[in-house]
């Protein structure tokens, strides 16, 4: 092991290389390039997940408005691409060619002045990771410098993406409204639309996932992380030994903001729109439940738990479309009562110790069966 | 699917002229059969799902969420027309097959749906969507996999996709007769606008604003409320205190029960002269939500109401209530979506083919004389030509059509002069 | 804009929005309360609060159909057997749900949030099963439609009074049930100390399920005396969750007169936006407003000071 892999333990490498076979081996070669964009789309989805692992999991910060900056950046992104659809020759029926579609419907005959710097690709990349950062910094100094947590944090959390959405919604000449920010073709000339493209996509997009997940793998073997850990325990110890707890978690928050606002770029990328159905209540909620069945304690837990409660609503919706929320109710009670950990618990009570043991007594490389979850201690 | 021995719908409408028409089309339909086989090939060039004896569609809606309520008639209705076309032998010779996928409200799920049933199911034609949401986050997806989409809903335009047959009425062709009969009928010279908070209520109250001031009478206010929103007293002083001839009300869903139970709870009676209240969302549908005796009296302003008094609506309300029970309502967008099925048949028949491009040079100037709201026609530009209806509100929960419109309407998706 | 009008109309209008104030106000304390003591009081996050209101409504529903069907004579005063029918099937489910679901997650909050979103999710198709997709109308007898004229100008709901009756009756009713009866003194106990009230003989899980049917069947009433004034359909009760958690959190999440105090606050505020500014401005000024307060004062506008 080399120097800048030394904080990976033999098993975080072993995990790493499962789901990177899954997903750059497995998946691609089993499933077509439409199920394979389906799988790209719940993978965004695990950049939140992953971000709740460290701020709920790991934090104890349980956010139900992740779903904001997971529209915060999705919405940027829309943004660059929808500006660039919008040119004068391809808006030339509109009233007032050269601005984007829904401004013409509502009257606007001008581009609103926060759209301008999205003309530039490098603003809308650094938008992306910093807009969601602020916005973050924001609410959490305001609520951690004054010991709000726990469910209060939640609600108020939840709160938040409800203003943002009726926002967005009333907001629509500006915003695309209830539709969204829709019809989205050119990355930079680039064709997003197409199977090649949908391909490419894909493997930027796990890529990025594995390097999130390498890098959350460092924050949590740092001091940080196991200050975070120490944080959920028992927070006023940590309070009584001189360190400035709010800071942590403005910094955990602040994070997983930016995970999630990665993801929300991505998914606008490979679906081609962004909508407010994406920052709002129910979306934010789904997300925390993704990690809850990944095990919130697992990063690795995450990508699992979200790649199965997705493709559950899929398979559940396509077999029985007027029933399939009983399936899903269902699972979500299943996980909190049956399975408190998750996946990721199953496997550390069934998998973990076989595997083990197995290891032991055959002594051959690692092996594991290619489905299971991976833990990440 | 298949028909139980009963002669249903369109097949079995009285009158001679209409009666001889469907048994051309069935004839047509029934010669093809044998035809259809060995030419298997011509009918489907492009991979679609066609066999020799059988085709398969898309039926794409929410049956979950907060839209299910308003869409599920539309799934009635194409279940319905899929299975009267089958009795009647099928499309080109063969049955028509449906997948039914579930939007479930959310519209990015409605992408993702349309592109399995076009991608996996390879569906010959897609029936569905309802919200403009919706139609707006498949668009795309339709247009990429060239796909074709029979959309139901009464919507804002702005509009025009040949991937698309809008069947529902687009803004103007809802809005400026409703309009023109209120000021000529009740002598209306304000208006207040109102409306729940997204594209459809907007752009649908600016058609009718600019209109209202080329008729040179007075808005007097115009609201949004959020989608959702269930208290409305304060709007409801803010009309009190304004006195409008007329309070143009487009409010949508769990809203529109809100709006309708607190207006005669605050006393403001439709019944009486002035105001007058006329909407365009909502349908037979939704006063069985509101409950007829809360909005008896309004006026609505739409292309179909269930108690039109001709033949074909007299068959087509009877085969639904066979299938659907008794207490069912129809409301515009459910007859619309009926028309979804039938105009792809009837494409499909005049192109002779179920390949995409040729349905779309074939659909212009399809009429259908057997449509429950009577004569339509495919425009050139993919909506309807129509004939817009100013219904009166009865307690029972029907609509009394009070007016119908001399001509059809031009769909005009773009209107000059109003954006 | 008051330039072209009378002072007596304005005086009128004023009067009317005062009232609309006051509905609004009834109205949030019928649905908050029932989550106050569920949430306030013991911690549990219920997302399904929502669904069983709309329990309630449906409740009504059946009742009025039955009656109207059955026994028209009654019709008049149904609703009054309705509403304690709700009240007694939504406890019912309630107790149901607590026994088979929340007793277990009393030491994790987090996780019944989760828990109540699935049920929630299931309690919405169960609805659709076997009410349908559309919505239902309920069919309410004719003394409670329309409007008093208290002046030439002044008009007032008569369902909106009724709210605000039934509002009172119902917190008057807790207020004595938690402060003044027995089994309040043993909820309390047990809120504020579990395993002192259990020393000292309290049947803690007991006072518990207690507790939670009587949360859920005051979601009953709120729901059933909705149908006057709102929609009943399967996604329904999705509506008023937001509103009804920021409520009680709002009020302080330990304390019910905190929440009736929040009521009155945020129904003010939005009633009064409301008249001067456009429909979703005013309610996204009204939340911000409240977010904005709550990130100053985190502990909500009532708290109570408890060793836990």
């Amino acid at each position: 092991m080399t120097n800048g892999k030394s904080f990976l333990s033999r098993q975080d490498l072993l995990a790493l290389a499962v789901l990177a076979a899954l997903l750059f081996i497995v998946l691609p070669v089993s499933v077509d390039i439409f199920r394979l964009n389906l799988v790209g789309k719940y993978l965004t989805y695990a950049f939140v997940a992953i971000g709740l692992v460290l701020c709920w999991g790991m934090g104890g910060i349980l956010s139900l408005g992740q779903g904001v900056f997971f529209g915060l950046g999705g919405y940027c992104m829309a943004m660059f691409l929808k500006l660039e659809a919008s040119t004068p020759e391809a808006t030339k029926i509109q009233s007032t060619p050269g601005i984007p579609d829904f401004m013409d419907w509502n009257q606007l005959t001008e581009l609103p002045w926060f759209w301008e710097p999205f003309k530039s690709f490098g603003f809308t990349l650094a938008a992306i990771l910093i807009l969601p950062a602020i916005f973050a910094f924001i609410v959490g100094a305001a609520m951690f410098k004054r010991r709000v947590g726990g469910v209060y944090f939640a609600i108020i959390t939840q709160a938040i993406a409800a203003i943002l959405t009726i926002l967005i919604i009333g907001q629509q000449g500006y915003t695309g409204g209830v539709n969204g920010i829709t019809d989205l073709r050119t990355l930079m000339g680039w064709d997003i639309r197409t199977d090649s493209a949908k391909y490419v996509l894909y493997f930027l997009n796990g890529g990025l996932l594995m390097a999130v997940l390498v890098l959350c793998l460092f924050v949590l073997k740092s001091k940080l992380g196991r200050l975070l850990v120490a944080l959920r325990d028992k927070e006023d110890r940590v309070r009584f030994s001189g360190y400035d707890v709010a800071n942590f978690k403005i910094f955990v928050f602040c994070f997983a903001a930016v995970l999630s606002a990665i993801g929300g770029a991505m998914f606008t990328l490979q679906v081609g729109f962004m909508s407010p159905s994406f920052v709002g209540i129910v979306p934010s909620i789904e997300m925390v439940i993704y990690c809850a069945v990944g095990g919130r304690l697992s990063i690795f837990g995450a990508v699992y738990g979200t790649l199965l409660v997705n493709w559950a609503k899929t398979t559940f919706s396509e077999t029985f479309p007027e029933l399939w929320l009983f399936g899903l109710g269902a699972l979500f009670i299943a996980v909190v009562l049956v399975f408190p950990n998750g996946l990721a618990g199953v496997y550390r009570a069934q998998v973990a110790p076989r595997v083990k043991k197995w290891l032991h007594t055959r002594k051959s490389g690692p092996d594991a069966p290619v489905q299971d979850p991976q833990a990440a201690e | 699917m298949t028909n139980n021995g009963r002669k249903t719908g369109l097949g079995s409408t009285r009158r001679g002229v209409i009666l001889g028409a469907a048994t051309a089309v069935a004839l047509t339909a029934f010669s093809q059969f044998g035809v259809g086989k060995a030419h298997a090939d011509d009918a489907n060039t492009t991979g679609l799902a066609v066999t020799a004896d059988t085709v398969k569609v898309g039926i794409l809606h929410s049956v979950t969420g907060t839209m299910a309520i308003s869409e599920t008639g539309s799934v009635q209705a194409e279940k319905l027309a899929i299975e009267q076309i089958n009795a009647m032998g099928g499309v080109l010779g063969r049955k028509i097959e449906f997948v039914q996928e579930d939007g479930a409200s959310d519209w990015p799920t409605f992408a993702e749906k349309a592109k399995k049933l076009l991608v996996q199911d390879k569906v010959a034609a897609v029936f569905g969507c309802w919200t403009s949401a919706s139609r707006k986050a498949v668009l795309p997806v339709f247009e990429q996999y060239n796909g074709m989409l029979y959309y139901p809903t009464f919507y804002e335009g702005l509009e025009e996709s040949p991937n698309v047959i809008y069947t529902g009425q687009e803004a103007t062709q809802q809005i400026l007769a409703g309009i023109d009969w209120v000021v000529k009928e009740k002598g209306a010279k304000s208006f207040y606008l109102l409306g729940s908070d997204y594209i459809w209520p907007r752009t649908s109250n600016k058609i009718a604003r600019k209109h209202i001031e080329k008729l040179g009478l007075s808005v007097v206010g115009e609201e949004y409320y959020p989608l959702g929103h269930t208290q409305f007293n304060s709007v409801i002083n803010k009309i009190k205190l304004k006195k409008p001839d007329v309070i143009y009300a487009i409010v949508v869903g769990g809203s529109n029960v809100a709006f309708y139970k607190q207006l005669k709870a605050a006393g403001i009676d439709m019944t009486k002269e002035k105001p007058v209240l006329m909407t365009i969302s909502v349908t037979e549908d939704e006063i069985l939500g509101i409950g007829g005796e809360n909005i008896a009296g309004a006026y609505a302003t739409m292309k179909y109401f269930q108690s039109l008094d001709n033949d074909n609506n007299k068959a087509f309300v009877e085969a639904f209530k066979a299938k659907y029970g008794d207490e069912i309502v129809i409301g515009d967008v459910t007859q619309a979506a009926y028309l979804g099925p039938w105009l792809w048949k009837a494409a499909v028949e005049k192109a002779g083919s179920f390949d995409i491009d040729k349905i779309k040079a074939a659909s212009p100037g399809i009429e259908l004389t057997t449509a429950p709201e009577g004569y339509v026609k495919i425009h050139e530009n993919h909506h309807l030509w129509s004939k817009t209806r100013v219904g009166h509100a009865k307690a029972d929960g029907q609509y009394e059509v009070v007016y119908e419109t001399k001509d059809l309407m031009e769909p005009n998706p773009f209107p000059e002069g109003y954006q | 804009m008051f330039a072209d009008y009378t002072w007596s109309e304005l005086g009128s209008i004023f009067a009317m929005q005062g009232f609309a104030g006051l509905i609004l106000f009834s109205v949030f304390v019928l649905m908050a309360l029932g989550l106050a003591i569920i949430f306030g009081q013991m911690g549990v996050i219920n997302m399904a609060h929502g669904e069983f209101m709309i329990l309630g409504a449906y409740v009504t529903y059946l009742c009025s159909h039955i009656v109207e069907n059955y026994v028209p004579s009654l019709f008049g005063v149904y609703f009054f057997g309705a509403m304690i029918l709700a009240f007694f099937a939504s406890a019912a489910l309630g107790a149901l749900v607590e026994w088979a679901l929340i007793r277990h997650l009393y030491k994790r909050p987090l996780d019944t949030l989760l828990a109540t979103w699935g049920l929630s999710l299931m309690l919405q198709q169960a609805y659709r099963s076997i009410f349908g997709a559309r919505e239902v109308g309920v069919t309410l007898p004719d003394w409670l439609l329309g409007s008093v004229a208290l002046t030439d100008t002044i008009e007032v709901p008569i369902n909106g009074l009724f709210v605000m009756a039934l509002t009172l009756v119902i917190a008057v009713a807790v207020y004595f049930l938690m402060f003044r009866s027995r089994m309040g003194m043993q909820t309390r106990a047990v809120v504020q100390n579990r395993v002192m009230a259990g020393a000292v003989g309290i049947n803690t899980e007991r006072v518990d399920r207690k507790t939670f049917a009587l949360g859920c069947g005051i979601a009953g009433i709120a729901g059933s005396a909705f149908t006057m004034i709102g929609s009943t359909g399967p996604t329904a009760g999705q509506l008023y969750i937001v509103d009804t958690f920021l409520i009680v959190v709002f009020g302080g999440a330990a304390s019910l007169l905190g929440t009736i105090a929040s009521s009155f606050a945020i129904s003010q505020a939005q009633s009064t936006m409301e008249f001067f500014l456009s429909g979703s401005m005013a309610k996204v000024l009204t939340l911000l407003t409240v977010v904005g307060i709550l990130m100053l004062r985190p502990e909500g506008l009532f708290s109570l000071k408890i060793r836990r």
